[in-house]
């Protein structure tokens, strides 16, 4: 083993260094997210209602605290083009400030309650021991813990952060059931031998759950996530109604559609517009979801032509 | 050939538009032993299984099964109920999954006899006491009243024995009945199904992919490849001038516990590529690509299963027209003449190489891996809140292994005996319970961590199961290349080392981007062979390398050892079950009997002149790959099974089965009883743990 640097070095030498690097495991992900139709579409859209939920303020005269006496409940036209609500709110500046604060809230809370959900779950199920029961104390407690009302108590105190650090709290109160199946899932791992192959490496515990452990759950990881995004903005919605949360004349996706809701059918533009861009976001995280799923996944069902068994 | 009382023709089988069997045709006389060999995948236990009738809904099956000229294609399931059982029985492999985990064994006995013969309750029941009796189950009356979780693997195979022969079938089909066993039960159990035939005087249908067992049992031989047969003569016939390349190849690709006239082992002959899927069959002969006298004609249409040797009589004398020696082959002429390494080359110099000549001795160098006394106990715990230790399990108990730069030592032992306990141990790197562990040198006792990593460098491991050993979600090239990164080396290193690795082992390097499961198990055991080898270490532990794969790959992963063992002078710790891939391997052996060594020396030693009697008995229960050879040889047939590890008995642990204990007179026996002998030199550097080593020749 003294020997190894000069001889291989030695020998690369003698090669030209004309071999491509080894393509590794983060390049051949991408590669086959990229080669998923409708996955880049998701992603696409997902882009494209950042855009316009950045852009559309932009676009239009209208702030979405301004009210229009001259127009009230009235339908989309070239002065509002999706409308007016009932005290003559213009419904798409409305709609994109809506969207800004429900994209963040969705994607921050997903990302980040799963990622926590895959550290603490992992971690604890691979150290195992002391580790373990701390971690599972502290998911059991907040998994106990009415988080409603820690919300409702903790949230007015947070004038300075706002909804930000409201999304952060939405997120530490979902991801405790998750940590307790990614760390059932962690503990059988722990056993198969290719983890015990990366032990005996000298390859450290930390890079073994990062490598070997997390994508190893990362199918159910994904799924929950896109759960988690779609249910964000409907706890956040819920939490806003009762005064925590995103409060008025501030709006999110959630509290137009719980005002349109009345109106669906008597004023529809008030309800469709906010709840297509929704249905439109979750279903866009889904897509990407999937694809990323795939991607992470080698033995997933989807056969590209070409690729065969190895022979 | 007498009267059939078995016989398929042209059973076809497809599992939704896949074929599985494609044109079967077999022949069972009366009181005949038929073998069915073939790697898996071929077809044989599906075949077995249709002929029962037992396939699932999904199974198409065609052609036709005679019992006795009644069909039982197509029969309802009534009919077939009163045939299966009564006229024809089956002993799976599995004979934990075959009994009903509920029932006692007896019950379950009587349930079968009951169910074909008028008989009173009572009556079946002392006949079900009688039936254990016969296929050797101690104190059967007591026995019969167990639950089958109470009986041990090899006791199970018993009992599965006697409620098939429950009804005096006329035709025993037996699928790998000892494949999941050690070698020493093995033995037994096929001693077992031959006082079963005798006393029933059923034709036997022996399915198995071990040619030693169907070198030792069978009649008859029929070779399956692709759900066709493609060879079947008597057995006698087929061992000496095999007519098809695939059976030759077979042959060629088993190690061998014995050697040659001459003392010396002969290469192993691996055939090269992989068993075509079922899905994707080539056209013609279905082992063209693979076969190295493939010629046009045989891409073109499937050759028929015909007699051999009516063009070759002038050419060839020894294989004059024999009407029971059929091949499917257009040069099956040819073939016969010829010896598996003339047919299949051994790639570059795989061949040339050989390990040390026994006369050879051990190479001056240094230790690598020095064991002393290693123990390793695990507790028994009981009790749901409050734990209470109530015994330990004594998995390694006094362990004693070195091997020297260079060198290979082969680990064997029957499952439980504690070589993959020790390994373990070893490669924890971490103060043992009892004894001591040097690892290259070095003391694993008060290893910092920066010195532990380093420590790994030198030693790899590659697993039993290829599959397992590799995480499914990395690409191959990330998995070779995950020691070097462990040993932080850097990006170019890592990007010029993993393509030349992969060569190294004989796999393409474009191939760095797949992942585990586009590979055959034989190339997933190569991707574990080169992310061993990524950090150049010098002591590779090797366990149960190639027991997971089936014959013709396993040779070719042998021949790879030998050669990346000359070309960089690596050590091996070879653990292993399999004595013949021992002998092919290693240059000196340890032998390992509940968690002890029992045995150790140079491998031509040991084997030629084994002293302890455990190595004696583990020897003459591998079966010869060789019929002749096979037949004339003396068994010794140890009783029972291995005691559990929980108890640790007084004096020497192997008495209880010890063919030379049972033998000496009473004031001898009490040495054996009261003291456990220790590792005791025997001459040169052959040792072994007897109170009366003796030789006995056992090949």
């Amino acid at each position: 083993m003294a020997t190894a640097p000069e001889a291989l070095l030695a020998e690369a030498a003698s090669d030209d260094g004309l071999v491509a690097r080894p393509p590794s495991r983060a390049r051949v992900t991408l590669r086959r997210f990229l080669a998923h139709p409708t996955a880049v579409a998701g992603l696409a859209v997902v882009a494209l209602l950042f855009v316009l939920a950045f852009a559309g303020p932009h676009l239009t005269r209208w702030s979405y605290s301004d009210i229009d006496y001259t127009a009230l409940r009235s339908g989309p036209s070239a002065r509002h083009w999706w409308g007016t609500n009932r005290i003559g709110q213009d419904v798409f500046a409305q709609t994109v400030r809506g969207l800004q604060k429900s994209l963040i809230i969705g994607l921050l809370v997903g990302v980040a309650a799963t990622a926590g959900a895959a550290t603490v779950g992992a971690c604890a199920g691979y150290f195992g021991g002391w580790t373990d029961r701390l971690l599972t104390f502290v998911t059991d407690l907040l998994l106990i813990f009415p988080s409603f009302l820690v919300i409702s108590v903790v949230s007015p105190r947070l004038k300075g952060g706002g909804w930000l650090v409201f999304a952060l709290l939405l997120a530490l109160f979902g991801w405790m059931i998750t940590a307790r199946v990614v760390r059932s899932m962690a503990i059988s791992l722990r056993e198969r031998e290719f983890v015990r192959a990366a032990r005996y490496m000298a390859v450290g515990p930390l890079r073994i759950i990062a490598r070997h452990i997390v994508p190893n759950v990362a199918s159910f990881l994904i799924i929950d996530a896109t759960i988690a995004v779609g249910s964000a903005v409907m706890s956040e919605t819920a939490l806003s109604y009762f005064g925590f949360g995103v409060q008025p004349p501030d709006v999110s996706l959630g509290t137009l559609i719980a005002d349109g809701t009345g109106a669906a059918i008597t004023y529809p533009w008030m309800f469709f517009f906010a709840a297509g861009l929704l249905v439109v976001f979750v279903l866009a995280v889904n897509l990407v979801g999937d694809g990323l799923r795939d991607a992470i996944d080698p033995t997933s069902a989807r056969r590209r032509p070409g690729r065969r068994r190895a022979r | 050939m007498n009267d059939p009382v078995l016989d398929i023709s042209g059973l076809t089988v497809d599992f939704g538009g896949v074929p599985a069997v494609r044109g079967v045709d077999l022949h069972l006389g009366r009181g005949e032993v038929l073998g069915l060999v073939g790697e898996s995948g071929s077809g044989k236990s599906v075949t077995a299984l249709a002929a029962m009738g037992l396939l699932p809904a999904a199974a198409h099956v065609g052609g036709s099964v005679r019992l006795d000229g009644a069909e039982l294609v197509g029969a309802g399931d009534k009919a077939l109920s009163r045939v299966r059982g009564n006229r024809v029985a089956m002993v799976f492999q599995d004979p934990l999954s075959a009994f009903t985990p509920v029932y006692r064994i007896g019950d379950q006995i009587v349930e079968a006899i009951r169910t074909h013969q008028d008989l009173s309750r009572e009556k079946a029941a002392a006949r079900a006491v009688e039936l254990l009796d016969l296929v050797g189950i101690p104190e059967p009356r007591l026995r019969a009243a167990a639950f089958p979780h109470e009986f041990s693997g090899g006791m199970r195979q018993r009992a599965m024995i006697a409620m098939a022969v429950a009804n005096n079938p006329d035709v025993l089909l037996a699928d790998e009945p000892t494949t999941a066993l050690d070698v020493t039960v093995q033995a037994q159990i096929l001693d077992v199904l031959r006082t079963a035939r005798r006393e029933t005087g059923a034709a036997l249908l022996l399915v198995s992919h071990d040619l030693g067992v169907i070198a030792g049992m069978a009649d008859r031989v029929a070779v399956m490849y692709a759900g066709r047969i493609v060879e079947t003569a008597p057995v006698d016939a087929l061992f000496a001038a095999p007519r098809m390349p695939y059976t030759l190849g077979l042959i060629g690709a088993v190690p061998r516990l014995d050697a040659d006239a001459e003392g010396r082992l002969e290469p192993l002959v691996p055939i090269p590529g992989a068993p075509p899927a079922p899905g994707a069959l080539p056209p013609g002969c279905a082992f063209a690509p693979r076969c190295p006298l493939a010629e046009d004609r045989c891409r073109e249409t499937e050759p028929l299963l015909t007699a051999a040797g009516r063009a070759g009589k002038a050419t060839h004398p020894a294989g004059a027209a024999d009407p029971a020696h059929l091949a499917a082959c257009v040069r099956a002429e040819e073939v016969g003449a010829l010896r598996p390494l003339d047919v299949f080359p051994v790639p570059g110099t795989d061949g040339a190489l050989r390990k040390a000549g026994p006369g050879g001795g051990r190479p001056v160098a240094d230790d690598v891996l020095r064991v002393t006394d290693l123990a390793r106990t695990f507790p028994l715990l009981k009790g749901a809140i409050v734990k209470r230790r109530v015994g330990s399990v004594h998995a390694v108990d006094g362990v004693d292994l070195d091997i020297r730069a260079g060198e290979v030592l082969g680990l064997v032992g029957e499952s439980g005996s504690g070589k993959s306990t020790t390994l373990f141990e070893i490669l924890e790197l971490r103060p043992p319970e009892r004894g001591s562990v040097e690892v290259l040198g070095r003391s694993v006792e008060g290893l910092t961590r920066r010195d532990a990593r380093a420590l790994r460098a030198g030693v790899q491991i590659v697993f039993q199961d290829p599959m397992a050993s590799l995480d499914p979600r990395l690409p191959v090239g990330d998995i070779v290349a995950e020691p070097l990164r462990a040993q932080h080396a850097d990006r170019a290193l890592v990007a010029r080392r993993v393509p030349e690795l992969l060569r190294r082992v004989g796999l393409e390097p474009a191939h760095a981007d797949r992942f585990p499961h586009e590979f055959s198990g034989g190339q997933r055991q190569r991707i574990g062979i080169a992310r061993a080898l990524a950090v150049d270490p010098r002591l590779l532990i090797l366990d149960e390398p190639v027991s997971a794969l089936d014959v013709s790959v396993q040779a070719g992963i042998l021949n790879l050892l030998l050669r990346l063992r000359a070309e960089l002078g690596l050590a091996y710790l070879f653990v292993s079950h399999d004595l013949s891939v021992v002998r092919h391997v290693a240059d000196r052996v340890g032998v390992m009997y509940l968690g002890r060594t029992v045995e150790t020396g140079a491998v031509a030693e040991v084997f030629a002149r084994p002293l302890h009697p455990y190595t004696q008995a583990l020897l003459s229960a591998v079966p010869l790959p060789d019929p002749v050879r096979e037949r004339a040889r003396t068994r010794i047939l140890l009783p029972g099974d291995p005691p559990s590890p929980t108890s640790r008995p007084s004096g020497c642990p192997f008495r209880s089965r010890c063919q030379v204990f049972a033998a000496l007179d009473p004031g001898r026996k009490e040495r054996c009883t009261t003291q456990a002998p220790a590792l005791a030199p025997q001459g040169g550097d052959h040792t072994a743990a007897c109170h009366f080593p003796a030789e006995r020749a056992v090949l």
